[in-house]
């Protein structure tokens, strides 16, 4: 028997606490695949914040460290200064990036921190029961938005891959989608880029994976990557914004 | 004799049928009976010669049940 596909070496074989259809599965799966390609795994520290993927250490089979809520990219800077020749990156969905942590962030962004940061984006905050975030579209129905995100009200969604892209220091910026199998594999050379560029040491890299939530959308997991196709990728559209060349 | 072999581990499916949209011949199919020890109904693969290894359902699977092989 010729192995075509097999579960990475990345990846514990624990059952994942996360629901049905929940793509996080899948940008787990990447990220530790990419790290296992480049033989990178037993060197590797990730970060992971507080939210659905606060147990990602118990999956992920790479040291890793706990973080206070959207404060992973402050602590993947102090061990990135410290283990220089370690590939540490942050796991971080949108409750805690793009909001409790957005100072964070950027500023991990703008002092050009080398290392990676994989931001998880699926409009709504997961972990405490599908709260609005600032990453919900308009018109989507939450907990706290039982109407539809309004714009008077709640302002417009941040979009978080385009605010980094305008930091000078950041080196690599795209936007990917778990929707279909060839956006995974587009996903995939994504991480290995941002990978590839904390590896040659030039400066912050960032993927925003478009992920779904199919509890907290109160959807079918199909239904689920249909929304994101329809909903999401309109608003947060998909591609490269930055890339700094390595070996200038 | 099948060349490419889907193999579904029972026990880590949660029955969220991503693969079984993501499939372009429909060699897949969502579990009715038998669940496993979560509660989930598992996917089964009914072992079709249209396979052609496009690796399509791996790649959707958010809980690495899904292996490939072929058969040499």
């Amino acid at each position: 028997m010729l192995p075509l596909f097999e579960y990475t070496k990345g990846m514990r074989e624990e059952h994942t606490s996360y629901c049905p259809g929940c793509t996080h599965g899948i940008a787990h799966r990447l990220i530790m695949e990419a790290l296992c390609e480049r033989g990178e795994l037993g060197r590797a520290i990730g970060v992971v914040p507080i939210g659905c993927s606060i147990v990602a250490h118990n999956y992920m089979n790479v040291d890793m460290c706990e973080s206070m809520h959207g404060r992973a990219p402050a602590i993947a800077s102090g061990i990135k200064r410290v283990h220089p020749d370690n590939i540490v990156f942050t796991y971080q969905g949108d409750g805690d990036l793009a909001s409790i942590g957005t100072g964070e962030i950027i500023h991990a962004a703008h002092r050009g921190e080398n290392f990676t940061t994989f931001f998880i984006n699926n409009a709504v905050y997961g972990m405490t029961g599908g709260q609005m975030a600032p990453t919900t579209l308009i018109g989507q129905k939450t907990t706290t938005t039982a109407g539809g995100r309004s714009e008077a009200a709640n302002g417009k969604p941040l979009r978080m891959a385009e605010i980094i892209a305008t930091i000078e220091s950041a080196a690599f910026v795209e936007r990917v989608s778990l929707d279909s199998p060839a956006n995974v594999r587009k996903a995939k050379k994504a991480t290995l880029r941002a990978l590839e560029t904390q590896k040659a040491g030039v400066g912050f890299s960032f993927v925003e994976f478009l992920s779904t939530c199919p509890t907290n959308w109160g959807l079918s997991p199909i239904a689920s990557l249909e929304w994101l196709r329809t909903d999401m990728i309109p608003y947060y559209p998909l591609g490269n914004f930055k890339t700094k060349e390595i070996g200038r | 004799m099948p060349q490419i072999f889907v193999k579904i581990d029972a026990e880590k499916c949660k029955g969220c049928n991503l693969c079984v949209e993501a499939c372009p011949k429909k060699i897949l199919s969502s579990g009715r009976d038998a669940r496993n020890k979560y509660g989930y109904r598992a996917v089964t693969a009914n072992g079709s010669e249209d396979c052609t290894g496009c690796l399509n359902c791996a790649l959707m699977c958010p809980d690495g049940a899904i292996a490939v092989y072929k058969r040499q």
